[in-house]
């Protein structure tokens, strides 16, 4: 009989400093008290609170500790698990929730009030555990789906609920099968879309690391309404932890037969391979990810056509972000209608953010889609750190706009966002104070595209490159005024002419700095830094152009 | 560097010598190896049966495919945003005088290389740096000078 369970934090950073070592210290501690048959100890996923790592919680109260030591566990285990009280010396800070003593709400997520769907597993189950998914529904949408639904039931479920790819694009994900569907040529394949690069984004990892199988069941299920039976998990190099759990999960499925041949005995068949990336954030671009993964350099396709007509070995390929197909099971579960009673009319359902920057609490949270920036701060960032005033947010990645305060009451989603000259992208959100310089910030998001352009079209590669020697020169005090209106001519440019999105998306956040804060731009021309970040060395008419924070100079 | 054939062979083998593996083989021989020769470009191209050529694009292209030598100990920084924001200036100075080393610069005694990468997905914990492989976050720079000094002595960082 199992009366408690303890989750320890189980990401790369928990597992830098001592996770496993913690979770061996509980197993021993619990059977020095002989409690380990009530008692169940699992390594999760990330826990949702990035300043108390390595942290564990203690479920059912839902308790969070941390950051724990392994010298702490002993206390931890005799307080907590044998005398059944807080142990309060090691609560993790309750300052850092706002003034709320840091307890979970019992299976109700990480923060209060999120609504979770995608991440309704993240942080409960043990990811290398397919029992505890099963547990929990798992693979309950893959079985009904083949046993009593057709194909097109499954693609019309996901059509009716509105579902939008959640890479960045919004693109209605229904239609984007659809397509698929379509085709002639019978062989199809499903790809998922992990090479997750955008700066400040990480849900996807997250969702990876916490809940594995979710991703496998929304494969599944996408390749069963389009007909495929073959699929790819085209994941970032970097993302070590990920691909081993997504790896284990494979095989474990494979072995209970809810992946392979002929499931749930309906003679359909699925198999999922997984090819990890080597560091380029172009590959994240759909049609150089499957460059990529067919062994060569990750450099865009010319499009039209667009995957669903070639994509892999050029057979009709869907090619999914990792949210997007995790999204799915519980879409098949629970049907359309319960989906479209989350969110906006436009965009329903739930977005997992990462909140970043100058906020109290920053990690993920899952919320429903049309939640303004000022609840995300305020609710779920616990309001600016050290009381500083909000000058923006850079949503979506380096790819993304520069919110100022007056969309701070905008509702986030994919039709308002866009409406007011925004894009609600990948589903970074980096809150920035007031002593941030929007001149700086452009340059070091500039800098990000300049890296990482692969070099096959001029407006990006060099594009990009120009745009950031200007941005230097204002960082220097040595712009011009016509430096910015060669910068305003420029990036429409560079977005017009680009042949990716990489260079589509570069000119973004330059763009919308500019119509936001164009004084702080003049205030740079006129030699002056209004928040005191860049160098302005001054004008100095043959001074060159200091690459020295540049990493790009070999 | 001479070669190590062995290490070769069982790489190929866990990639099927698939040549449509290209990318995964020639970023588990970097990882392994440190970085790659142009022997191994070739031996690769030739166990694979590809025009060297291809493999040499291919393994110039991705970050994580190392084609230059690197010092004992390589020390990584995150450039991005989120970092930056986070602090990541002073750290980034830090590394520099500490190691007395550029980005892109590797130290005369050989000991360490210092690069700048792009985002790694844990912004939440910036500025990061990595140093052989382990991850580093909420950098300061004393915790530069201190992690630093750990992994010169010798001992884990």
């Amino acid at each position: 009989m199992i009366r408690a369970r303890v989750l320890v934090s189980g990401d790369p950073i928990s597992l830098a400093h001592g996770a496993e070592a913690i979770k061996m210290a509980l197993e021993a501690e619990l059977v020095y008290y002989g409690l380990e048959k009530e008692v169940q100890v699992s390594m999760s996923g990330q826990l949702g609170r990035r300043d108390i790592l390595p942290c564990v919680v203690v479920y059912p109260e839902g308790t969070l500790y941390g950051p724990l030591r392994v010298e702490e566990v002993p206390y931890l285990v005799e307080e907590h698990l044998y005398k059944g009280r807080i142990a309060e010396s090691l609560l993790a800070p309750a300052d850092v929730l706002s003034g709320q003593l840091a307890r979970l709400p019992r299976r109700e997520g990480v923060l209060y009030g999120q609504q979770r769907v995608v991440l309704r597993r993240a942080g409960l189950i043990d990811p290398n555990s397919i029992e505890e998914y099963i547990a929990q529904d798992g693979y309950f949408a893959l079985a009904k789906a083949v046993t009593e639904m057709t194909p097109a039931d499954v693609l019309q479920a996901v059509k009716d609920s509105g579902l939008q790819g959640r890479g960045g694009a919004g693109f209605p994900t229904g239609m984007k099968w659809q397509f698929v569907v379509n085709q002639p040529e019978k062989k199809r394949y499903i790809v998922c879309n992990a090479d997750e690069s955008e700066p400040g984004t990480f849900k996807d990892r997250l969702i990876l690391e916490g809940d594995p199988h979710a991703v496998l069941e929304g494969m599944a299920l996408a390749g069963y309404a389009v007909g495929a039976d073959e699929g790819w998990i085209y994941i970032r190099g970097e993302y070590t932890l990920a691909k081993e759990r997504l790896e284990r999960a494979i095989q474990q499925a494979e072995e209970l037969g809810v992946l392979g041949d002929n499931l749930f005995e309906s003679g359909f068949s699925f198999h999922i391979h997984v090819h990890a990336g080597a560091g380029a954030y172009v590959c994240g671009e759909e049609t150089a990810l499957l460059e990529s993964l067919e062994g060569k350099r990750g450099i865009p396709r010319i499009r039209p056509p667009y995957p669903p007509v070639r994509g892999y070995h050029g057979k009709p390929t869907v090619v999914n972000n990792v949210e997007t197909l995790a999204n799915v099971p519980a879409i098949v579960r629970n049907g359309a209608a319960w989906y479209r009673s989350l969110g906006t009319v436009k965009s329903p359902g739930t977005k997992v953010y990462t909140m970043l920057g100058d906020v109290n609490i920053t990690g993920l949270i899952e919320v429903p889609m049309g939640i303004t920036l000022r609840e995300v701060i305020e609710v779920y960032g616990g309001g600016m750190k050290d009381g500083r005033i909000f000058k923006c947010a850079q949503t979506g990645g380096a790819a993304g706009s520069i919110i100022p305060p007056a969309l701070l009451d905008v509702p986030m989603d994919y039709a308002t966002m866009q409406q007011n000259g925004a894009s609600l992208g990948s589903g970074a959100l980096m809150i920035c104070g007031e002593d941030k310089c929007i001149v700086d910030l452009a340059y070091v998001l500039m800098r990000f595209f300049v890296t990482e352009s692969c070099g096959k079209c001029v407006p990006c590669r060099l594009g990009t490159k120009r745009m950031l020697e200007i941005l230097e020169r204002l960082r220097q005090g040595q712009g011009t005024q016509e430096d910015l209106e060669t910068l305003e001519r420029l990036a429409p440019q560079v977005i017009a002419t680009s042949f990716c999105g990489l260079g589509q998306g570069a000119p973004v956040s330059i763009i919308t700095a500019l119509r936001h804060f164009r004084a702080e731009f003049e205030a740079h021309v006129a030699g002056s830094c209004p928040a005191g970040v860049c160098p302005m060395h001054g004008p100095a008419k043959e001074a060159p152009v200091s690459h020295a924070y540049l990493g790009f100079a070999h | 560097m001479t070669m190590n054939t062995a290490l070769l062979e069982d790489i190929l083998t866990r990639h099927h010598h698939d040549p449509e593996a290209l990318v995964e083989i020639l970023r588990d021989l970097s990882t392994a190896e440190g970085y790659l020769t142009q022997e191994m470009i070739q031996a690769v191209a030739q166990a694979l049966r590809l025009p060297a050529s291809k493999v040499h694009s291919v393994a110039t292209f991705y970050s994580m495919i190392r084609t230059r030598p690197r010092g004992k100990h390589l020390v990584e920084m995150c450039q991005d945003a989120p970092c930056h924001v986070a602090g990541g200036r002073a750290v980034w100075d830090a590394l520099q005088q500490t190691l007395g080393i550029g980005f892109g610069e590797t130290s005369g005694d050989g000991e360490w290389s210092l690069e700048a990468i792009s985002c790694i997905g844990l912004c939440s914990v910036g500025p990061v740096i990595r140093i052989d492989g382990e991850v580093y976050g909420n950098m300061t720079p004393e915790k530069v000078r201190e992690v630093l000094a750990r992994v010169a002595a010798g001992g884990e960082a």
